[in-house]
C-alpha cells in the first residue's frame, strides 16, 4: 500500500465530511491509550463478524430458491457490509495508525480476524444459511439493543443504526424458522440437520475474556455472558414453534474466533476477498 | 439489449376490423392493459419478448456475481451487490408483466431451463478481471439502456410501467461500471492493461446485444408497429457505437477495430461488424459460458424445491389452523 | 409453455401497494409470489422499498381482487366525462375571490 487513502473509492468530499460529523460527537473512549488495545480488538470482532457473514450472505446472490429470497438475502449482506464499515472504521480510528475499515478487511490474514466461527462455516443449504442468520441474530439484537446504551456515544450511534436492520432480520429469520421447520418433512428434518451442525458453534457468543471485560469495565458494552439467558429463551421458543428439537445444551462448545483460532474456512474466505488487494498491491479500486 | 430475435407472430397482411381497431389504439399512443382484447399474436410476442428480457436480468447476475466476493473494497463490494440484486428485482418486474399475460413464472423458468426461451447473448461471456466489471457495466448497461429507456413508452401497460421502474432503478448501474473503468485507465500498468484487454473482450459482444441486421425482418417490423419494438436494432447499435466511443477516447482506450472513422456529415462513427456466426453459435448454445450459466440456474432452482415447497406447506397448514381456531371460537 | 402437465405448486401471486409518505394514498407498484399474507409483506419490504420508498404496505392476493370487465370499459367511465362539474375549472370564479 503506498497509503492508505489509495483505498478509497468514493466520493472523498462525502467521506471526509461524514468522518467530520462523526468526531463531531465527543467520545473519551476513542483516544484513551489504556483502553486502546482492548477497545480496538473488541471493535475488530465487531466489525469481522458482520464482515465475514455478509461475505457468506453475498454468495447467495444469483443463487437463490426464489426471486424473492434471492433479494432478500442480498439485503441482509448489504445491512452487515454497512455495519461492517461502521465498526471496522472506528478500530482504524481507535487504533490511530493510518489503516482504514477497507485496510483491515482486506490486508489482515487469518490469525487477526477476530470474528466468531459461528460466521465463518460455508454458508451450506438454505437451511444452514436461515438457521444461522437465526441463532446469530438473536444474539446480535439483543447485543446491539444493549450498546445503544453504551457508555461510549460511537458504539451507541453504531448500535442504533445497525439495530433498526438487525431487528428486521430477527423478525425474518425467526419467521423463516418456523415456517421451515412446521413445513414439510423435508424441510424440517434440513432444519434440524442445520441447528445440530450450527449448535456447537453458539457457546462462543457467550464467553467473556479479558477483552471483553476490560470493555464492560469502561461501560461500552456489557459482558456477553449476560445475554446467555434471553438468547435461549428466545431460541427455545421459536425452535419449539417450528417444532424442531433443541439440541442437548451439553455439546463442546467450539471457541477461538474472537482470538484468531479460526477453523479452515477462513483462509479460502480471505484467499477469495483479498485477491485483489493482496495480488496488486498499492492500486486503488 | 436484453431480447434478442423475437419471432414476432403478426399478421400484417389484412386486418380484421377488430385488429385494425386494435392498432388503430396503439397508433394513437394508446396503453394497452391486461385482459383487454389483443391480438393473440401480440401476447404471445409479449410473452416471449418480456420473458427472454426477465430470463436475461437473471442469467446477467451471473457473471457479475461472480465477482461479488472478491470486489476489491467494501465500498465495491456493497455496490455489486446492489446492483446485482437489483437485477434479480428487473427479473422479477419482467415475469410479473408476463404474468399479466396468462402465463405463470414458473412455466416462464421451465421454459428457460428447459432451453425453449432464450436470454441475451452477452451473459455466456466470462468476466475475467476486475476491470470486466466495469466493461460490464459500462458496455452491456449502456447497450440495454439504449433499448430500454425507448420500451419506457411500450404499448403494453404492464411492461411500459416495469420498465420506467427499471429505469429508474438502473441509473446508477452504467455509471458504477464507467467508474470502475475510470479508476482502472488510470491506475497502474497492470490495471490499465486489464482496462483495456476487457474493452477488447466485451466490444463485440456488445455490438452483437442488438441481434443483427434487422432491416429485411417481417418480424422486426410487426413488432415495430405494435409498439413492443421501438427502434431497429441498427438504429440501436450506432446510436450505442456513437455513444460509447468518445467515453472510451476519454478513458484513454483503444476501441479494438481498425476502421473506426467518424463522419463529420452524418455524426456517426462506422465501424466494423461483429462477428455474426460466432453471434449464431452462442444462441445456439455454444458460448463459452452457456453450460455454466444454465446449469447455475437450473441448480438453483432444484437445490431451492424443498425450500419452496416447505413454506407452501406452512402457509397450507396454518391457515387450515387459523380455520379451525375461528370455527372454535364460534 | 402452457402445455406442461407436471402439477406445480407455485407460490401465488400478490399485488403490491406502498403508501410513500403519510398523506398519500396507497398505489399500485407491481407484484411478486409469496405463500401467505405475512410473507407478502415481508417480500414486498425486501422487493419494493429496497430504496425507502415507501412508510406503509399493502399485500392483496391477486386473485382476490375483481376488476371491471374491459368490454364495460365504454359505459363504466364515458358518463364521467359529461359530469365536468366535478372538475374546479367548470366554475368561471372571479379573480377577485381570491384562490379556491
Amino acid at each position: 500500500m503506498s497509503s492508505p487513502s489509495d483505498m478509497n473509492t468514493g466520493d472523498v468530499v462525502e467521506l471526509a465530511a461524514k468522518e467530520a460529523a462523526q468526531q463531531d460527537v465527543p467520545d473519551h473512549h476513542v483516544t484513551d491509550v489504556a483502553l486502546k488495545p482492548a477497545f480496538f480488538d473488541w471493535l475488530c470482532r465487531m466489525g469481522d463478524t458482520t464482515l465475514i457473514l455478509g461475505h457468506r450472505t453475498s454468495e447467495w446472490c444469483g443463487h437463490g430458491p426464489a426471486l424473492e429470497e434471492d433479494i432478500a438475502q442480498a439485503n441482509i449482506a448489504l445491512d452487515l457490509i454497512g455495519h461492517t464499515q461502521m465498526w471496522l472504521g472506528l478500530a482504524a480510528e481507535v487504533e490511530d495508525e493510518g489503516r482504514t475499515a477497507d485496510t483491515l478487511a482486506y490486508l489482515r490474514d487469518a490469525m487477526k480476524f477476530r470474528n466468531l466461527l459461528l460466521v465463518e462455516l460455508p454458508k451450506g443449504d438454505m437451511a444452514v444459511t436461515i438457521m444461522r442468520q437465526f441463532l446469530f441474530d438473536a444474539w446480535h439484537h439483543d447485543y446491539l439493543g444493549k450498546l445503544t446504551g453504551s457508555s461510549s456515544p460511537r458504539v451507541a450511534e453504531i448500535a442504533a443504526k445497525a439495530l433498526k436492520e438487525v431487528t428486521y432480520h430477527l423478525e425474518r429469520s425467526s419467521d423463516l424458522v418456523v415456517r421451515l421447520g412446521d413445513g414439510t418433512d423435508a424441510s424440517r428434518r434440513r432444519m434440524q440437520d442445520a441447528l445440530e451442525l450450527l449448535w456447537p458453534y453458539t457457546g462462543e457468543m457467550f464467553v467473556s475474556d479479558e477483552v471483553d471485560r476490560a470493555i464492560a469495565e469502561a461501560g461500552i458494552a456489557p459482558l456477553v455472558e449476560d445475554l446467555h439467558a434471553d438468547w435461549t429463551e428466545t431460541v427455545t421458543e421459536i425452535l419449539k414453534e417450528a417444532t424442531l428439537e433443541l439440541p442437548s445444551g451439553t455439546a463442546y462448545a467450539q471457541k477461538g474466533g474472537r482470538t484468531g483460532r479460526h477453523t479452515e474456512h477462513l483462509g479460502f474466505v480471505l484467499a477469495e476477498m483479498q485477491f485483489l488487494q493482496r495480488a496488486y498491491p498499492g492500486a486503488s479500486w | 439489449m436484453y431480447a434478442q430475435m423475437v419471432e414476432s407472430e403478426g399478421n400484417r397482411g389484412d386486418l380484421t376490423a377488430q385488429e385494425r381497431a386494435f392498432q388503430d389504439r396503439i397508433d394513437a399512443g394508446e396503453k394497452i392493459e391486461p385482459k383487454e382484447w389483443m391480438p393473440e399474436g401480440y401476447r404471445k410476442t409479449l410473452i416471449r419478448q418480456m420473458g427472454q428480457h426477465a430470463h436475461s436480468e437473471i442469467v446477467g447476475q451471473l457473471p457479475e456475481g461472480n465477482w461479488i466476493t472478491r470486489a476489491p473494497t467494501l465500498e465495491r463490494k456493497a455496490i455489486l451487490l446492489a446492483k446485482v440484486q437489483d437485477e434479480a428485482g428487473h427479473g422479477l418486474y419482467l415475469y410479473s408483466a408476463a404474468e399479466t399475460l396468462g402465463v405463470t413464472r414458473d412455466e416462464l423458468f421451465e421454459a428457460l431451463h428447459s432451453g425453449k426461451m432464450k436470454y441475451s447473448s452477452i451473459f455466456n461471456y466470462p468476466t475475467l478481471t476486475w476491470a470486466d466489471m466495469g466493461a460490464v457495466g459500462w458496455l452491456v448497461d449502456g447497450a440495454a439502456i439504449m433499448n430500454q429507456v425507448p420500451l419506457q413508452r411500450t404499448s403494453y401497460g404492464p411492461y411500459s410501467r416495469a420498465m420506467i421502474r427499471i429505469c429508474k432503478e438502473e441509473s446508477f448501474h452504467q455509471r458504477q461500471g464507467y467508474a470502475i473503468m475510470m479508476k482502472m485507465a488510470a491506475g497502474t500498468p497492470e490495471q490499465k492493461e486489464m482496462a483495456q484487454d476487457a474493452l477488447n473482450r466485451f466490444w463485440y459482444p456488445a455490438l452483437m446485444m442488438f441481434g443483427p441486421s434487422d432491416k429485411d425482418s417481417v418480424h422486426s417490423e410487426q413488432s415495430m408497429a405494435w409498439k413492443i419494438k421501438m427502434n431497429t436494432n441498427d438504429e440501436l447499435r450506432q446510436k450505442f457505437v456513437n455513444e460509447t466511443v468518445p467515453q472510451a477516447e476519454l478513458l484513454g482506450l483503444t476501441v479494438p477495430d481498425e476502421n473506426l472513422t467518424y463522419d463529420e456529415q452524418t455524426g456517426d462513427y462506422s465501424f466494423s461488424e461483429p462477428d455474426w456466426a460466432e453471434f449464431f453459435e452462442v444462441i445456439k448454445g455454444n458460448g463459452p459460458c452457456n453450460r455454466e450459466r444454465l446449469q447455475a440456474r437450473r441448480d438453483a432452482w432444484s437445490e431451492g424445491e424443498w425450500f419452496r415447497d416447505g413454506l407452501t406447506a406452512y402457509a397450507e397448514k396454518s391457515a387450515k389452523r387459523r380455520a379451525a381456531a375461528a370455527l372454535a371460537a364460534e | 409453455m402452457t402445455d406442461t402437465a407436471k402439477p406445480r405448486k407455485e407460490w401465488p401471486l400478490w399485488e403490491i401497494f406502498v403508501r410513500s409518505q403519510n398523506g398519500l394514498n396507497h398505489r399500485h407498484v407491481g407484484s411478486l409470489h409469496a405463500t401467505d399474507a405475512e410473507m407478502a409483506i415481508n417480500n414486498a419490504r425486501d422487493v419494493y422499498t429496497r430504496r425507502k420508498e415507501g412508510v406503509s404496505l399493502w399485500v392483496v392476493e391477486s386473485k382476490h381482487i375483481t376488476a371491471s370487465s374491459p368490454s364495460a370499459k365504454g359505459p363504466l367511465f364515458d358518463p364521467a366525462d359529461d359530469k365536468t362539474y366535478r372538475h374546479p375549472t367548470f366554475y368561471d370564479i372571479p379573480d377577485e375571490a381570491g384562490h379556491m
